[in-house]
C-alpha cells in the first residue's frame, strides 16, 4: 500500500512538473502567433478579434524586407564558409590521437564558450588596429567565427559513428583515399555535416552580439532592427515578422529531421 | 603510422581553420588584452588603471555579482523543470518521444528576438498574466511584471531550457534501467530509487546541462535587455554601453576581460565537477 502511494506520488511530480514546463517551452511561440492576428493596435492577449491586417503591413514595410536580406546574405555566407572550413577540419581532428588535434579541438570550440559580446567588441578593436573599416565582410567573418563550431562538432560526431571497416575495406580493394572519401565517407557523414550546417545557419540570421560591433550603418540587420524596434514601441508589426520566423522555423525543422535526424544529432 | 591509415585523415586539414580562428579569434582577443591595459582612451600610458577602476567601484562589482547570481537562479530553475521532462522522454512512446523532442528543439532555434518578444506579450501590462489574474478578481491594476528579477529568470528560464534537457536526456537514457528494477524490487521506494540511484548516475548529464545553461544565461543581451529593461543592468549591456554609446574601449576591453575570465572560471570548475562525476557514475 505504502509502495503503491509512493510510485503513484512519484510518478505524479515527474509528470506534473514534465507537462507545465512542456507547455512553459511552448506557449511564448503559439502566444505570439496567436497576438499575431489580432485586429486591434495592441499586443493584448487574447485579441479583442483577428484579421490579417499586420501581415499586410508587413508586406510593406521595406526597412524590415531590407534587413532580412541582409541577414540571409550574412548567413548564406558565413554557413558556406563554415561548412568549408569545418567540414575540413572535422576531418583533420576525427581520428587524430595527436596533441595538436586536441588542442585545435579546443579552439575550434571555445567562440560558443565564450561570451559573443566580447568577441565581437574585440573584433572591432582588431579590424580598427589594422585601420579596416567594418564593412558585410568583417561582418561575415565574424558571423563565422561563431558559426564554425557547430559544424566541426557535427562533422566529428558524425564522423566517429563511421564504420572504420567500411574504409579499409574500400582502401583493400584498391580504392584510393579521394575516391574512398568522395564515395564512402561523405555520403555517410554528409546528414551531419548538414545538419552542423544549418544550426550554423540559423544561429547566424539569429547573431546579435557580433552584429551590434561588426555592421556598417549601412548594414541593418534583422533580429538587430527587431531588437530596437521593441525597445522603442511595442510594435504590431513585429508579431507578424515573428509569426513568419516561427512558420520558417518550423518548416525548416521538419525538413532537417526528415534528411538528417537532426534531433538524434542534437540530443 | 598513424597518418598513413587508411582511416585517419591529416591533421592538416585542420590548418585553415586553425589559421582563421587565429587571425579572426585569437588575435583580436589579444589585442582585447592590450587595450584592457591602456590607462587611458588616447593610449598614451598602460597599466592596471582600468582594473583597479572596476575592483575599486560598488557599482560595477554589484553589476558582476548579479550577473554571476543570475545565472545560478536561472540554472537551478531550469534544472527543476528539465530534469522532469529528459526523465519523461525515456519512459514514453515513440510518438511522444517525438513530440518532446519537437517541443524541446523549437525553442532552441526559434530567434532569441522573437522568443523574448513573446515573453513581452506574456509579461506585458495587457498581457496574458495580468489578464487572468484581473478578469480572477485576484488583482485591481496590473501588475508590473516584465522589468523584474522573477520575470526574467522565469523568462531566461524558457529561452535556455533546451540547453539543459538535451544532455540530461543522453545521460539518463544511458543509465542502465535494471538498476532502477534492482532497487525497486529490493524494497526501495519510487523516491529513494530516484535519489538514491537515477539522480546520482545522470550527474553527468546535470553538470553538462547546467554548464551550458549557465554560460547562456549569463551572456543572454537580447533577453536581459529587453525583459529585465533599463533598471537592471548586466555585464553584457555594461560592456556594450561603455563600448558604443560612452565610447570607453579601454574600460569596455577590461570588463570584458573580467567578464571573460569569469566565465572560464565557471566552465572549469563545471569541467572538473563534470570529470569526477564520471568516475562517480561508473564507478
Amino acid at each position: 500500500m505504502r509502495r503503491d502511494w509512493e510510485a503513484f506520488s512519484f510518478h505524479l511530480a515527474i509528470g506534473v512538473i514534465a507537462v507545465l514546463a512542456l507547455i512553459l517551452l511552448v506557449a511564448p511561440t503559439a502566444i505570439v502567433l496567436i497576438v499575431s492576428f489580432t485586429s486591434g493596435f495592441s499586443l493584448r492577449f487574447p485579441p479583442p478579434g483577428y484579421s490579417l491586417r499586420w501581415y499586410v503591413a508587413l508586406w510593406d514595410a521595406w526597412q524590415l524586407h531590407f534587413a532580412a536580406m541582409n541577414s540571409l546574405k550574412v548567413a548564406a555566407w558565413a554557413t558556406f564558409l563554415s561548412v568549408v572550413l569545418g567540414t575540413l577540419a572535422g576531418l583533420g581532428i576525427s581520428r587524430s590521437s595527436r596533441l595538436s588535434a586536441k588542442l585545435m579541438d579546443g579552439l575550434f570550440m571555445s567562440p560558443l564558450i565564450l561570451p559573443a559580446l566580447a568577441f565581437g567588441l574585440s573584433s572591432l578593436m582588431f579590424f580598427s588596429a589594422l585601420g579596416l573599416p567594418v564593412s558585410p565582410l568583417t561582418l561575415i567573418i565574424g558571423h563565422t567565427v561563431v558559426c564554425v563550431p557547430y559544424v566541426v562538432r557535427n562533422t566529428v560526431a558524425a564522423l566517429s559513428q563511421l564504420d572504420p571497416t567500411l574504409l579499409e575495406c574500400s582502401a583493400s580493394l584498391g580504392a584510393g583515399k579521394v575516391y574512398t572519401f568522395r564515395r564512402i565517407t561523405l555520403p555517410l557523414i554528409r546528414p551531419g555535416i548538414l545538419a552542423g550546417g544549418f544550426i550554423a545557419f540559423m544561429s547566424s540570421f539569429d547573431n546579435v552580439p557580433v552584429s551590434l560591433f561588426l555592421r556598417d550603418a549601412a548594414t541593418d540587420m534583422l533580429p538587430i532592427r527587431m531588437w530596437q524596434d521593441l525597445e522603442g514601441k511595442l510594435d504590431v508589426t513585429i508579431a507578424a515578422l515573428s509569426g513568419v520566423l516561427i512558420v520558417f522555423t518550423i518548416a525548416l525543422i521538419m525538413v532537417m529531421e526528415r534528411f538528417t535526424g537532426l534531433s538524434r544529432r542534437l540530443a | 603510422m598513424a597518418a598513413t591509415a587508411p582511416t585517419a585523415y591529416d591533421v592538416k586539414l585542420a590548418l585553415p581553420l586553425g589559421g582563421f580562428l587565429a587571425v579572426f579569434f585569437l588575435a583580436p582577443l589579444a589585442v582585447l588584452l592590450v587595450l584592457s591595459f591602456q590607462a587611458n582612451p588616447q593610449g598614451t600610458a598602460y597599466g592596471l588603471n582600468q582594473y583597479g577602476q572596476f575592483l575599486g567601484d560598488v557599482f560595477s562589482l554589484s553589476v558582476l555579482g548579479n550577473t554571476l547570481l543570475l545565472g545560478v537562479k536561472v540554472t537551478l530553475l531550469t534544472l527543476l523543470l528539465g530534469y522532469p521532462v529528459a526523465y519523461a522522454y525515456t519512459r514514453v512512446g515513440p510518438r511522444l518521444k517525438g513530440l518532446i523532442i519537437l517541443i524541446v528543439l523549437l525553442p532552441l532555434l526559434t530567434s532569441v528576438v522573437v522568443r523574448t518578444f513573446a515573453w513581452i506579450v506574456i509579461l506585458g501590462r495587457q498581457g496574458i498574466v495580468n489578464n487572468v489574474l484581473m478578469s480572477m478578481g485576484i488583482i485591481s491594476t496590473p501588475l508590473r511584471l516584465i522589468y523584474t528579477d522573477l520575470g526574467l529568470v522565469v523568462a531566461l528560464a524558457q529561452v535556455q531550457m533546451p540547453l539543459m534537457v538535451l544532455p540530461l536526456i543522453t545521460a539518463i537514457g544511458r543509465i542502465d534501467p535494471n538498476l532502477s528494477d534492482a532497487s525497486l524490487s529490493l524494497g526501495s521506494g519510487a523516491w529513494r530509487t530516484f535519489v538514491r540511484v537515477t539522480l546520482p548516475l545522470s550527474l553527468p548529464g546535470i553538470i553538462a546541462g547546467s554548464m551550458l545553461t549557465y554560460a547562456a544565461a549569463i551572456t543572454a543581451f537580447i533577453t536581459q535587455s529587453l525583459v529585465g529593461g533599463g533598471q537592471m543592468l548586466f555585464m553584457p549591456m555594461y560592456i556594450y554601453q561603455q563600448a558604443s554609446t560612452l565610447q570607453n574601449w579601454p574600460f569596455a576591453a577590461a570588463i570584458s576581460i573580467i567578464f571573460l575570465v569569469a566565465v572560464l572560471a565557471v566552465v572549469m570548475v563545471f569541467n572538473l565537477l563534470g570529470r569526477l562525476s564520471r568516475g562517480y557514475a561508473s564507478a
